[in-house]
């Protein structure tokens, strides 16, 4: 975990359960101050991990709170320079990208010809992908053009990468270069 | 962006033109803001009066596809006014070089045009240099041939009267414009633009953006703190993937990639001499291609093999976007991957673009949710499933922060993210899928030996045991090491094309110097001067915060704004100093040659008002959109004489006798891109539910449509339905005397998700920009009727 702002720490560590016993105790009967106070109590002893959001490129800092696996919060990250700890209606709802139903949780496989998904395993797919790109690349394989080695195969294409993060777009980029693919674009063209 | 998103607070005045940042990069507004309350303006051109142009000192409207006569008005304005930056331009520009005599420009076209090829001989607009090669200059700017003067000769004809009455922009609003931002002209004062989209977006896109470059050249604002010219980025990493490589014309730290339609690519020897200038940063080049060479092919990369130049795959021809679609619609494409992209919704005409894939044998997609490409087959998409022999493999990717990496903004801060939670179900890491594709495929080939093994056998992979791969070695490849001990190198300088380092990206070089340090990680807050915060990530190249940071003082090195100042020279101690990382060579001593020179990638050392590389011409000019409903008052030439052509089926052409009316589409706050990432989330999709045009209470009028009601909007590709929003944010602009109407809609919607509704991307056209390709989304012709 990395090392974030020490005052936000113990200010999160405060906010546990010693905290907030105090805080009642002492706030006695202020609505307003107490509604504060279990708002806090949702969040204590949870994670926190410093994270930039998925959205535009303004790169805004966002704290993820997680407890007993799942993503209980989200909310500005204070220290980041460019947000200050502030955020849009998207970097807002960021949780939603965990909790949402809609997200897809086993790999997914229509047939040809079929007017259906069916749930496969990982290492199903994988192997039948890279037999699948063997086959084509193999068929549609030009070694050389006018005298020229080219290497390449013009039957497969690449699209995307915008959202993925620097590591992930190098290996994808190394390994379509690879593979001799020249049909290589992603969002920055459109 | 040239500067970042802190800096804009810096500005004396901040043009914002074809973009909507307060909707769709709305944190950067605090700074905009910030700019506001410090005594600067905000000024903003669109054809809609959007919430970035509430908050704007001066709003000005204009018709879609018309920024270069707004902009060419703007550059004589500046000149005819005397307004431009003297020193700066004589100095820092190549305004003071000389022209060959064979360049010429008559009716719209410039010299060297083939209009069979609709392309130009651009050896004719070439810079005339002396005997040592080095270009011919007057300084005085007074040559007929000179920069300065061919540039005030083609922008003599952009005369107010001739831009306003096609822009359809109102006078007295274009004058306060030009006044307002070429008061930054003034030695010392900063102007910023901040354009997206909205720019770039048209079938002379590129120019358009060569037009801000003109005008922020002229004023002097490149280089300084609170100007430049700011691409506001849309995706959160679409700076590092095209960092990365992720078009077909560049390797990784744009490099070219080589071509076969050039002989000297046949070898490397022949490739280097072809792509190494003698000047400038480029002359390096060599030792940043060997070094990639080694970080792909490892061991497998030796001298005696060229580093194994020839694995690389060479192309002949533009394998862009639309090109690809126009591929996979003639049935010359068999597979494709698709990671994180929506193209049925975000694709141009992409009715067009969802019937060609089901031309492949199979798709790969990679993603979070189930998007109406990958379920581009089902009978909901209108598509027949028995009818589709498409084999679709749908891999479940996890979010950003299920994960760690990082990210490049828009500002080149590269910002790690670290993972909070392990990935949602059984979803990965796209990382470990791309390992794991990368590594299944290999090993498929590892017995064989005929020749399409030996490329993909030779690439070096070697990230770990584990199904998922270990990022620190893949961070370290990309900033690179010394083969032979493995130490990391500390930044590009040291890097060599002898073979013995090797770095995957070497724009990024130096962001890991030493074992234990990615700079990515850092997250000391502390302002360093400037809000340059060079502890907090690591900014490429070399953590510089303001790129050609050399323009803001003058030849002497003193700052041209001493309160604003962040690098200059100290004669005192003899040496360079200030708050930023110099962006040039900082060992140079008054006297030594390049010690003026502020443009350190630019093979001549100064910035090009001219750009002799370009496909449509060295200086912007107007052509109408490729479906205009004027004719161009500044020539015959209608439409981009350079653009390619796609027709037939795949691509309709509208013209206005049937489609009078001109169209844009654009983003709101509450959705993103294609919306697969917002329409899947139940907040944000009750915020803003349904596909919906914006049209102007006279359009309205005249069609009879009221607000909320249904309505059609036609085009040559298509119809979609949507919502009338009735607004006074769209006015009809008068052209020519004429009255054209203009409308807007959203481009995010499909058929998955919460929020459903009809896609706007069916209306739009098959056509790109005469450089890049983009497509020309922001001005097509359209009509409307009820429902």
């Amino acid at each position: 975990m990395v090392e974030i702002n020490l005052n936000r720490r113990q200010f999160l560590k405060l906010s546990g359960a010693t905290a907030v016993t105090l805080a009642v105790v002492e706030l006695g009967f202020n609505e307003k101050k107490a509604h504060a106070s279990t708002k806090e109590f949702k969040i204590a002893k949870s994670t926190v991990t410093p994270t930039i959001c998925c959205f535009c490129g303004v790169g805004c800092g966002i704290l993820v709170h997680t407890k007993d696996n799942t993503v209980v919060y989200t909310e500005g990250d204070p220290d980041n320079p460019i947000n200050e700890g502030k955020l849009c209606s998207k970097g807002t709802t960021i949780r939603q990208l965990y909790t949402s139903e809609k997200r897809i949780k086993k790999p997914l496989y229509r047939a040809p010809g079929s007017n259906k998904w069916e749930e496969k395993e990982w290492e199903w797919m994988y192997e039948t992908i890279a037999k699948r790109t063997k086959e084509t690349r193999d068929k549609t394989f030009v070694v050389s053009e006018d005298g020229m080695t080219v290497n390449k195969t013009e039957a497969i294409a690449s699209l995307g990468g915008a959202a993925l993060d620097n590591e992930e777009t190098y290996l994808l980029s190394k390994m379509m270069r690879g593979l001799g693919v020249t049909y290589l674009e992603h969002q920055a063209r459109i | 962006m040239t500067n970042s998103w802190n800096d804009v607070q810096y500005t004396d005045c901040a043009l914002i033109m074809g973009a909507n940042p307060a909707e769709n990069h709305p944190i950067s507004f605090r700074w905009l803001t910030k700019a506001k309350e410090n005594g600067g303006k905000i000024v903003s051109v669109d054809p809609r009066y959007t919430r970035t142009s509430a908050m704007s000192d001066i709003y000005a409207s204009l018709r879609s596809g018309t920024d270069i006569p707004f902009m060419g008005g703007m550059i004589k304005y500046a000149l005819d006014n005397n307004l431009y930056h003297k020193e700066y331009v004589a100095k820092y520009t190549n305004a003071s070089f000389i022209v060959k005599d064979s360049y010429k420009f008559e009716d719209g076209l410039f010299s060297g045009y083939n209009a069979e090829k609709r392309a130009y001989d651009k050896t004719q607009w070439a810079i005339e240099k002396d005997a040592e090669g080095k270009p011919v200059k007057d300084f005085t700017l007074e040559h007929p041939r000179s920069v300065f003067q061919l540039m005030k000769k083609h922008y003599s004809r952009y005369d107010v009267d001739t831009v306003v009455k096609i822009t359809g922009t109102p006078e007295d609003d274009l004058l306060k414009v030009y006044e307002a931002f070429c008061a930054t002209g003034k030695v010392g004062k900063a102007g910023t633009i901040m354009y997206a989209m909205g720019t770039t977006q048209h079938t002379v896109g590129t120019q358009n953006v060569r037009a801000f470059a003109i005008i922020q050249l002229l004023l002097g604002n490149v280089g300084v703190p609170g100007g430049g010219i700011n691409a506001m980025r849309g995706e959160s990493n679409v700076q590092g993937s095209t960092d990365f490589g992720l078009l077909y014309g560049n390797l990784t730290g744009y490099l070219n990639a080589p071509t076969s339609t050039d002989k000297l690519n046949a070898t490397l020897a022949g490739h280097l001499e072809k792509e190494t200038p003698k000047t400038g940063y480029w002359s390096n080049k060599p030792k940043f291609i060997v070094s990639l060479l080694k970080a792909w092919y490892g061991p497998n990369a030796t001298p005696e093999n060229e580093f194994a130049y020839q694995y690389l795959p060479k192309g002949n021809k533009n394998y862009s976007h639309i090109n690809l679609f126009k591929a996979m619609y003639d049935g010359k494409l068999e597979g494709a991957f698709l990671f994180g992209t929506n193209p049925v919704v975000g694709g141009p005409n992409a009715g067009k673009e969802k019937e060609a894939l089901s031309n492949l044998k199979w798709l790969v997609a990679v993603d979070l949710w189930e998007t109406e490409t990958s379920a581009f087959w089902q009978k909901e998409a209108g598509s027949d499933p028995g009818k589709i022999n498409t084999e679709v493999f749908l891999l479940p990717a996890c979010s950003s922060y299920e994960k760690e990496g990082s990210v490049s903004n828009s500002a080149r801060w590269m910002q790690y993210r670290w993972q909070a939670i392990k990935p949602l179900g059984e979803s990965k890491a796209d990382l470990e899928i791309i390992h794991e594709l990368a590594t299944k495929i290999k090993a498929l080939y590892k017995n064989e030996s005929g020749p399409a093994a030996a490329p993909i056998n030779a690439l070096y992979w070697n990230y770990g045991e584990g199904h998922h791969p270990d990022i620190d070695l893949v961070c370290k490849e990309i900033n690179g090491y010394d083969v032979n001990t493995g130490k990391l190198i500390a930044g590009f300088g040291n890097l060599k094309d002898d073979g013995s380092t090797c770095s995957g990206n070497w724009i990024y070089c130096g962001f890991y110097p030493e074992e234990g340090k990615n700079r990515a990680k850092n997250r000391d807050k502390k302002d360093t001067g400037m809000s340059l915060y060079l502890n907090w990530s690591y900014a490429w190249p070399m953590n510089r915060r303001i790129l050609y940071n050399r323009a803001s003082c003058d030849p002497s090195g003193v700052p041209y704004n001493k309160e604003k100042a962040v690098v200059w020279y100290d004669a005192a101690k003899g040496k360079w100093t200030g708050v930023d990382i110099p962006d040039f060579v900082a060992t140079r001593k008054p006297g030594d040659a390049g010690f003026e020179d502020p443009f350190i990638m630019m093979n001549d050392g100064v910035g090009g008002v001219f750009a002799p590389t370009l496909n449509d011409g060295p200086f912007p000019e107007h052509y109408e959109p490729y479906e205009s409903p004027a004719k161009n008052p500044f020539s015959s030439q209608e439409i981009n004489p350079t653009i390619q052509l796609f027709d037939g089926k795949f691509n309709e052409r509208g013209f206005k006798a049937d489609y009078p009316i001109v169209a844009t589409t654009y983003r709101v706050s509450e959705h993103w891109q294609s919306g697969t990432m917002t329409r899947n989330q139940e907040w944000l999709s009750e915020l803003v539910p349904h596909m919906y045009i914006e049209i102007s209470e006279e359009l309205a009028k005249e069609k009879g449509i009221k607000n909320k009601d249904k309505v059609i909007v036609s085009s040559a590709r298509g119809e979609v339905k949507a919502y009338a929003m009735v607004t006074k944010r769209f006015k009809p602009h008068t052209i020519d005397g004429k009255k054209v109407h203009q409308i807007g809609m959203p481009w995010h919607f499909g058929y998955k998700g919460f929020a459903t509704g009809d896609t706007a991307n069916r209306l739009t056209p098959h056509i790109g920009d005469a450089n890049t390709t983009i497509p020309e989304y922001k001005a097509f012709l359209c009509d409307v009727r009820r429902a």
